[in-house]
C-alpha cells in the first residue's frame, strides 16, 4: 500500500508523470503504520530517505538517524545503507516494494557506522550481495561487540529485535561498477576520511553521488577517520562534478559542490585552531573548549559531536 | 552472528600491575558492555554501581589513613568525556606541598585495572608546581582518584567522577595501517619556562596501540592480547624527573606532558619499555642549550 503525498495519485501516475520533481512517497508496513518510511525521489530511480538528526538511538527512532536510499535498474535495485536497526531496514524493505518488485541484489554499505549498516540484516537472503569499502570487514568487526551491545541498550529490546551485524561479501579494493540492468553504478574507496572505509556511489544514469558521512548538512560531522584526510579529499571531490549528492545526515539531496563548503568550514576551522593551540602549548582539554567555536552556530548537536571532533585532531594533528 | 571466539589473553596475566579487580572472565564479560562509538548515550554503568574503591584502597594503601581533598593534589578531569578512549586528566601538585612529594598514583576505580600510573617522583622534578597531564581510558562510569604519597608517609587523595564508558575495548587506531607503521615513534617537545624559570614543561609521546587486551583483533576476530607500555622512567641530564609505572587504562599513543626543575644539564632522555620487552627511548635537549 502506497500513498502518494496525499494527492490521490497511484504510484504509477506519480512516477510516469512528474518524474525528476521530488516525489514524497509514505509506505506504510502492515503491521507498523505508525513508522511510515518517507521516501523522496532525488532522480529518476533515485529514492533517499532522510533519517532525523538525534545523538543517538532511542526506541522511538529505531535507529533511523542517518540517510539511506536505492536505485533502482532495469533487472533489479541497489541499495545505499540501510539505517540503524533491522525493523528499520525492514521498513525499507517494504517501501522499496511500494516502488518496484524488482529485487534487491545489491546492499551497499557507505561505511562502517551502526547507523547505516545495522539495518542490513531485513535484506538478508535472495541473493542479495553485501558490498562495501575493502577495509569495512575488518573496522566493524572491531566494534561489532560494542556497536550491538550499546545500541540494543539505547534502542531497547523491541525496537532492536533481530539486529545483527552483516557483513560484506564484496569488498571494493578501488574501484568497482555494478550493473542493476542498463543502468550503472560507479563505487569508489576512498582514502581515510570520515572513517577508514568510506565508499562513494555514483549512479550514472543521473550523475547522483552518493557521498555518505563525507557529508554531513545540519548534523554536525562526527570525526572518526582523519581530518587530514578528510579536508583533502572533499577538496578533491570538490573538483568532480556531480548533478547532485545525497549525503549521510542532512537533506534527501543536495547541489555539489555547494554541499562541500560548510563541511570544509568547519574542518579547516578545527584544523587551523587545533594547530595554533598545539603551536602556543596549549593541552588537548583546553582546546576541547575553545577550538572552532565559531562554528558552534552553524551545527545541530554540537555539544555532542563537536568536543571529540577536537580531541581526536588534536591527537592526530601533535604528530605533524 | 558472533562466533564463540577464542578468548586469547596471552601474556596479559603474568603482567598485571599490583591491583587487578577483576580476573580474565570478567575482562571479556565487561567488553560487550561496553558503549558505541561516536553515539553519546546513557550509562551502562548502572550494571556496576558496587563500590570499588574500598577493596582497591586496602590492597594499595591497607589500612593508611587518607586525607581527602585537602589540596595537596589536584586532579583535573572531564565531567563527561567526550571519547572515553581519549579522557584528558590533568594531575597537580602545588608548589608548597612539591617538595615533599613522593609519588602519585592515578586510579579509574571501575577500569578492569584500576592503576593506570604510578609516578614516582625523582630529584629533577622540581620545587614550584609539579603538573602532569596524560589521556586515559574510562570503562564505565567511575570515580577516578589522584593519590600523593608524601615523603612524611601520608597519603592525599582528590578526586572526581567521570561519566564515560568503552574507552578499554574501543578499537585501537582509528587509522589502523598508518599506526602500526608508525609504531614505537616518539616526539619529545619542550617548552622552557612556562610557569617560572625554575621550572619547565615537556611533553613526550609514544606511538604505541596499548592494546588494553579487551580489543578485538580486526582481521581475526579474536582478542588481541594486552600489550602496553609498562614503564616509563624521564631523565633531566642524569637526574630522575620521574618513574612511571603504567597499565592498560593509559589510551594508546600514551602521551604525557610533565613539568620539570630546570638544572644546569636539561636535556630531557626518555626510556620507555612495553609488556613485550621493546624498549623505546628518545632524547633531547632545550633549544638554545
Amino acid at each position: 500500500m502506497l500513498k502518494a503525498g496525499g494527492l490521490g495519485l497511484d504510484r504509477r501516475q506519480l512516477l510516469s508523470g512528474i518524474i525528476g520533481s521530488l516525489l514524497f512517497y509514505r509506505a506504510f508496513p502492515s503491521d507498523a503504520a505508525a513508522h511510515a518510511t518517507t521516501l523522496v525521489e532525488v532522480a529518476p530511480g533515485v529514492f533517499v530517505h532522510r533519517g532525523e538528526h538525534a545523538p543517538g538511538y532511542t526506541p522511538a527512532n529505531r535507529g533511523d538517524i542517518s540517510n539511506c536510499g536505492f536505485v533502482v535498474g532495469g533487472e533489479c535495485v541497489a541499495v545505499i545503507d540501510t539505517g540503524g536497526t533491522a525493523a528499520f531496514g525492514k521498513e525499507l524493505h517494504q517501501a522499496i516494494r511500494g516502488v518496484t518488485p524488482l529485487p534487491v541484489r545489491y546492499v551497499v554499505n557507505t561505511h562502517m557506522h551502526p547507523d547505516h549498516v545495522l539495518g542490513n540484516a531485513a535484506f538478508r537472503g535472495d541473493g542479495t550481495h553485501f558490498v562495501g569499502h575493502h577495509k569495512l570487514a575488518a573496522a566493524l568487526t572491531a566494534r561489532a561487540e560494542r556497536y550491538i551491545a550499546a545500541n540494543k541498550t539505547a534502542a531497547g529490546d523491541e525496537a532492536f529485535a533481530g539486529t545483527e551485524i552483516v557483513l560484506p561479501d564484496m569488498a571494493v579494493e578501488t574501484t568497482t561498477s555494478l550493473d542493476l540492468g542498463g543502468r550503472r553504478l560507479e563505487l569508489v574507496a576512498r582514502r581515510t576520511a570520515h572513517t577508514d572505509n568510506d565508499l562513494t556511489v555514483r549512479d550514472e544514469a543521473t550523475g547522483t553521488l552518493f557521498v555518505g558521512d563525507l557529508i554531513f548538512s545540519g548534523h554536525v560531522p562526527a570525526l572518526d577517520g582523519s581530518i587530514r584526510g578528510w579536508i583533502s579529499l572533499l577538496e578533491e571531490l570538490s573538483a568532480t562534478p556531480a548533478e547532485r549528492i545525497v549525503p549521510g545526515h542532512g537533506p534527501a539531496s543536495m547541489p555539489w559542490p555547494a554541499a562541500a563548503t560548510p563541511m570544509l568550514q568547519y574542518l579547516q576551522a578545527i584544523a587551523t585552531d587545533v594547530r595554533d593551540a598545539i603551536a602556543k602549548g596549549r593541552s588537548m582539554s583546553e582546546t576541547m573548549r575553545t577550538a572552532a567555536e565559531g562554528e558552534r552556530a552553524n551545527w545541530e548537536l554540537f555539544d555532542e559531536f563537536h568536543p571529540r571532533n577536537v580531541s581526536a585532531a588534536f591527537a592526530e594533528l601533535e604528530w605533524e | 552472528m558472533f562466533p564463540a571466539k577464542k578468548i586469547d589473553h596471552g601474556p596479559t596475566m603474568s603482567y598485571l600491575p599490583r591491583v587487578m579487580r577483576r580476573a580474565g572472565g570478567a575482562i571479556v564479560g565487561l567488553a560487550s558492555l561496553a558503549i558505541a562509538a561516536l553515539t553519546p548515550m546513557p550509562a551502562l554503568a548502572q550494571a556496576a554501581d558496587e563500590d570499588m574503591w574500598p577493596g582497591i584502597r586496602k590492597d594499595l594503601y591497607a589500612a593508611r589513613d587518607i586525607a581527602e581533598e585537602d589540596g595537596a593534589v589536584v586532579l583535573e578531569a572531564p565531567v563527561r568525556a567526550d571519547d572515553a578512549a581519549l579522557v584528558p586528566i590533568t594531575l597537580r601538585v602545588p608548589a608548597s606541598v612539591a617538595e615533599t612529594a613522593k609519588s602519585l598514583a592515578l586510579v579509574i576505580e571501575k577500569n578492569p585495572m584500576p592503576v593506570a600510573a604510578t609516578f614516582t617522583f625523582g630529584p629533577a622534578a622540581g620545587s614550584g608546581e609539579r603538573v602532569i597531564e596524560t589521556r586515559v581510558r574510562v570503562d564505565m562510569y567511575s570515580n577516578i582518584r589522584a593519590v600523593l604519597e608524601t615523603s612524611d608517609g601520608k597519603l592525599h587523595m582528590a578526586t572526581k567522577y567521570v561519566k564515560a564508558a568503552g574507552g578499554c575495548s574501543a578499537p585501537a587506531l582509528k587509522d589502523q595501517e598508518q599506526a602500526l607503521a608508525e609504531l614505537g615513534k616518539m616526539k619529545l617537545r619542550m617548552r622552557e619556562g612556562q610557569q617560572s624559570p625554575l621550572m619547565q614543561e615537556a611533553q613526550v609521546m609514544i606511538r604505541h596501540p596499548n592494546y588494553s587486551g579487551m580489543q578485538m583483533n580486526q582481521l581475526t576476530g579474536l582478542y588481541i592480547p594486552a600489550k602496553y607500555i609498562q614503564s616509563m622512567e624521564v631523565r633531566r641530564g642524569k637526574d630522575v624527573v620521574f618513574e612511571m609505572e603504567g597499565g592498560i587504562s593509559l589510551s594508546e599513543n600514551p602521551n604525557l606532558r610533565f613539568t620539570y626543575g630546570s638544572g644546569l644539564d636539561n636535556e630531557i632522555s626518555v626510556v620507555a619499555k612495553d609488556t613485550s620487552g621493546a624498549t623505546y627511548t628518545i632524547r633531547q635537549s632545550p633549544k638554545g642549550s
